[in-house]
């Protein structure tokens, strides 16, 4: 007989987070026991009835969701037959729920669930929302890279213009003034450009 | 604690004292460097206080006591020092099934708690599909509030009716959308719902529960140790409470609750709450300038006797079943004794009849208990399988 499958349910107004931790789930039951995931990405109204028809036995969410709260009213309405738990009140891994709260996600889990099955989802789960926090970082010091290049090379520019010097040259004089005044050369060429405008607004040709 | 104190808290307009300590200096005064941790739920402000991120919070009074006796989550031994509001909250139902109130009540009815109870069991009596009503938490003073409202008429919340916790900030549009034909919450939600005509105020906390505890501090054990943070703290905050209750700065206080950083409404809705002058819906206007006030009437002291009101209340609906142990443990959360220790003694206070008629106790709550019909067992959940 082949088990029952465990239903997850991730409530995450981020959709890529969401599909992140979906796939990690789904990667880590290959070969396992059966999972079936269930994602709610927006707030809903009828937030009660949809988590009523999904009847998941693991609740995935981020601690930032305000529907929160509803879960927990949900889970103290005793004549639930499951009746979910959040996963600070069995306080046996500290560490986990640590790293949980750490990484900005909290776990509903019906009882009798078996530990160390619980705990691998928590463990797929925490690891992916760290990698999405990762990615996040990434992307937006990629993006702060690309914008301090393209300063650069407008700064670049100004200073060929006005000391009729070449490429290499402009680069050399604004690396050496931003190890003079220990700044970033980013910075000092943001300053460039901006005392350029101001020149250049004082002296119309 | 070096002088830094993190303070967690729900935007709502009871949570003016921490706001008013940091803004205008009271807890500067005292040598504090005050922040604030804006909490997106009750259940991540209790997350914050009991794991030890943040070092004290505005929390519904009966939180502490849940956490207390580890009820619902992990169990902490905060403590109660100073309330920080009272009153507050209301209770609102749908334009349509105050209309079927009416017509059940044969006469127009005001908002007064009695009698728009005694109408609403008649409405729940003739339908056929349960109402459901919306609250913002289990351990919360908005959900014991509705019970005991809907007790006193003869509905039983877990049976004749469905209670959902919303946020607050969803309660308006889930009653636009019918999802919820009511709702108990704080302000300024009530007044929206009136001022877009979709809602109905039919009782207000100020009429079931008379000055009647609604946040507290929660102090968890590393501050209560801290004698000397915690009562630098507890100075800046009745001082902040002091400044909050005079009328004459309501205006002002509006504003400062209103910003962004803040509870992000209208500044005219929070000021409305502030004086106790709410439009209930049909022309009719609340005047009560104790709906909701932070120290006045010595009201900043916790009291024994009310950490007992919320732990009836707890085991009334079945959060755990009664004992003597609990009783002892729910009681000593609130502490008048570090109140006393650092603010003197309070001025004696107000208590009031209760609305529905039945005395409470506080030396008998186990006689209380057993005197109400209408209340709903304790079931245990099922421990986690060790494997």
């Amino acid at each position: 007989v082949s088990p029952k499958p465990l239903r997850v349910l991730i409530i995450d107004k981020n959709a890529v987070r969401a599909a992140i931790l979906e796939e990690g789930l789904r990667d880590s039951s290959a070969g396992g026991p059966p999972l079936v995931v269930n994602r709610i990405l927006h707030e809903p109204l009828d937030l009660v009835q949809r988590i009523a028809e999904i009847d998941p036995d693991v609740i995935l969410i981020d601690l930032e969701n305000p529907s929160r709260d509803t879960l927990e009213q949900m889970f103290q309405v005793s004549r639930l037959a499951k009746r979910p738990i959040a996963m600070f009140v069995d306080r046996s891994d500290s560490a986990t729920v640590q790293a949980a709260i750490d990484a900005g996600v909290s776990a509903y889990v019906v009882d009798g669930l078996r530990r160390e099955r619980v705990k691998s989802i928590l463990d797929v789960t925490i690891s992916r929302f760290r990698a999405f926090d990762r990615l996040q970082r990434e992307l937006s010091e990629a993006k702060s890279a690309l914008e301090d290049r393209k300063v650069v090379e407008q700064a670049k520019t100004i200073l060929m213009k006005q000391k009729r010097i070449d490429e290499e040259q402009a680069y050399a004089l604004l690396r050496r003034a931003a190890m003079n005044q220990n700044r970033k050369i980013a910075d000092l060429a943001r300053s460039l450009i901006a005392a350029a405008m101001l020149l250049d607004a004082e002296e119309p040709e | 604690m070096n002088g830094r104190v993190v303070a967690g808290f729900v935007p709502l307009v009871d949570c003016a004292v921490l706001v008013v300590a940091r803004e205008l200096g009271f807890a500067a005064r005292e040598d504090i460097r005050l922040d604030l941790l804006k909490e997106p739920s009750w259940a991540s402000l209790r997350d914050h206080l009991n794991l030890g991120y943040v070092d004290c919070a505005h929390a519904l009074a009966p939180l502490p006591i849940a956490s207390a006796l580890g009820v619902g989550h992990v169990r902490v031994d905060c403590a109660v020092p100073l309330v920080l509001g009272r009153g507050g909250n209301a209770i609102t139902v749908a334009r349509h099934l105050f209309d079927d109130m009416c017509a059940a009540a044969g006469a127009p009815l005001r908002a007064e708690p009695r009698s728009t109870g005694n109408a609403l069991a008649k409405v729940v009596r003739q339908r056929r599909a349960p109402l459901t009503l919306g609250m913002v938490f289990p351990f919360s003073t908005h959900n014991f509030d509705l019970r005991y409202w809907l007790a006193a008429a003869g509905v039983h919340p877990d049976q004749d009716v469905r209670l959902v916790a919303i946020p607050p900030p969803l309660m308006v549009e889930s009653l636009r959308a019918g999802h919820i034909d009511g709702f108990c919450v704080g302000e300024p939600w009530n007044s929206l719902a009136v001022s877009e005509g979709i809602g109905r105020i039919v009782a207000t906390k100020s009429q079931l529960l008379p000055h009647g505890v609604e946040k507290v501090l929660a102090a968890p054990p590393a501050l209560v140790g801290d004698a000397a943070t915690l009562g630098a703290l507890l100075r800046a905050l009745a001082a902040a409470a002091a400044w909050a209750d005079d009328r004459a700065n309501s205006a002002a206080l509006a504003r400062m609750l209103a910003a962004p950083e803040y509870l992000d409404v209208p500044a005219e809705l929070i000021q409305d709450a502030l004086l106790g002058r709410l439009a209930l819906g049909d022309g009719e206007r609340l005047d009560d300038p104790d709906f909701l006030y932070f120290g006045r009437h010595g009201g900043g002291a916790p009291r024994a006797e009310e950490a007992l009101w919320l732990y009836a209340q707890m085991v009334r609906w079945g959060h755990l079943p009664a004992s003597e142990a609990s009783r002892r443990t729910a009681t000593r959360v609130f502490r008048p004794d570090l109140y006393r220790t650092h603010l003197g003694a309070p001025p004696a206070a107000v208590v009031p009849e209760p609305f529905d008629g039945v005395p409470f106790d506080p030396e008998n709550v186990d006689a209380y208990l057993q005197g109400l019909t209408i209340h709903t067992p304790f079931v245990a959940a099922p421990r986690m399988e060790n494997g």
